[in-house]
């Protein structure tokens, strides 16, 4: 199979632009992209192949409104997690279930002293609040530092806008 | 807050939510991959996932970029007073780079994620946000990931 990258430089650019905002709901989506964008089908999937491959893409597949569908108590948990213990607090937090993102990001101080960001979802808040509560001290963690930020309003949510050149959708 | 009034999703929408959240087969007909997996038919399918589409709950079908290999990204946020809120929130919402845009408790309250093809055009964003608010953002970029799925499992509400 063809491994190199099928399409031309600007071709790919426009595919990216494309993607950002989903596949066509048709039998043969990647048919359409490739007839916006004037390459084959073939061509297209190449190139999806690449992407895929090479890590560009977290996963490609169904992309869900978690509050639409009732998972409205969503909290973001922050620690402040001692540089030694960050490793070891990450792995931990990040492999319990029902934690869907745990990233290490930089403290700001004096503004900002937490670096270890976690989002938890649930229907309810006091549900929420429990389950986090029992995963901090199941992980030895709950001594240190940490608030639950809920949210209470979403003003945006979408794909993220990567490509350059794509100011508008 | 809002009564809760979650669309019933279907024994078909429930199924294929769960089963391609975090993967789909990558090939000309997609959707008859899955709906042959799914017992159903292709049309069934795209029915189906349009039908979720109006309503809401799905957001789109492809794929979610890995920020570190797509460009750059940060999770950025603003002490916005109480008042200001809406204003501030629509302001920040218009820029193309920003796509989450969430208000949360704490003095801290507008978060948001911007994402661009550089980090200068990030920047300037932040440059931008502080110079029309006269707030000081927050710029948190990911440091390392310790879980990065963004999918989570759905059962028919009790």
């Amino acid at each position: 199979m063809n491994t190199h990258p099928a399409l031309a430089p600007c071709q790919a650019r426009q595919l990216r632009r494309l993607l950002e905002t989903g596949l066509p709901l048709a039998a043969q989506p990647y048919l359409q992209l490739a007839e916006q964008i004037g390459a084959t089908e073939d061509a297209v999937l190449a190139q999806m192949r690449h992407w895929s491959d090479s890590g560009l893409f977290r996963r490609v597949g169904l992309v869900l409104n978690h509050r639409v569908l009732g998972f409205r108590a969503n909290a973001m948990l922050v620690l402040d997690v001692p540089d030694a213990l960050m490793e070891q607090a990450g792995r931990q937090l990040g492999g319990a279930a029902g934690v869907n993102l745990c990233y290490q990001r930089p403290r700001r101080l004096p503004d900002w002293p937490y670096n270890l960001f976690c989002m938890v979802h649930g229907r309810r808040r006091d549900e929420v609040r429990a389950r986090i509560d029992l995963l901090l001290r199941a992980a030895g963690l709950h001594h240190l530092p940490h608030r639950l930020l809920f949210s209470t309003r979403a003003f945006k949510q979408c794909g993220g806008r990567y490509a350059p050149g794509n100011n508008h959708e | 807050m809002q009564q809760a009034c979650e669309p019933a999703l279907g024994d078909l929408a429930l199924r294929a939510a769960n089963a391609y959240q975090h993967g789909m087969p990558l090939c000309a007909r997609p959707y008859q991959a899955m709906a042959q997996a799914l017992g159903c038919s292709e049309q069934q399918l795209l029915d189906t996932l349009r039908r979720l589409r109006q309503q809401g709950v799905l957001n789109r079908v492809g794929p979610v970029f890995e920020h570190r290999r797509a460009g750059a990204s940060t999770l950025a946020a603003l002490p916005v007073p109480p008042r200001d809120i809406p204003a501030v929130a629509a302001r920040i919402s218009q820029y193309p780079e920003v796509n989450h845009n969430y208000l949360r408790e704490h003095r801290y309250n507008l978060w948001f994620v911007i994402t661009a093809p550089h980090r200068d055009r990030i920047d300037q964003v932040l440059a931008d946000i502080a110079a029309t608010t006269g707030l000081a953002p927050l710029d948190l970029p990911m440091v390392q990931a310790y879980r990065i799925d963004l999918g989570f499992p759905l059962e028919a509400p009790a």
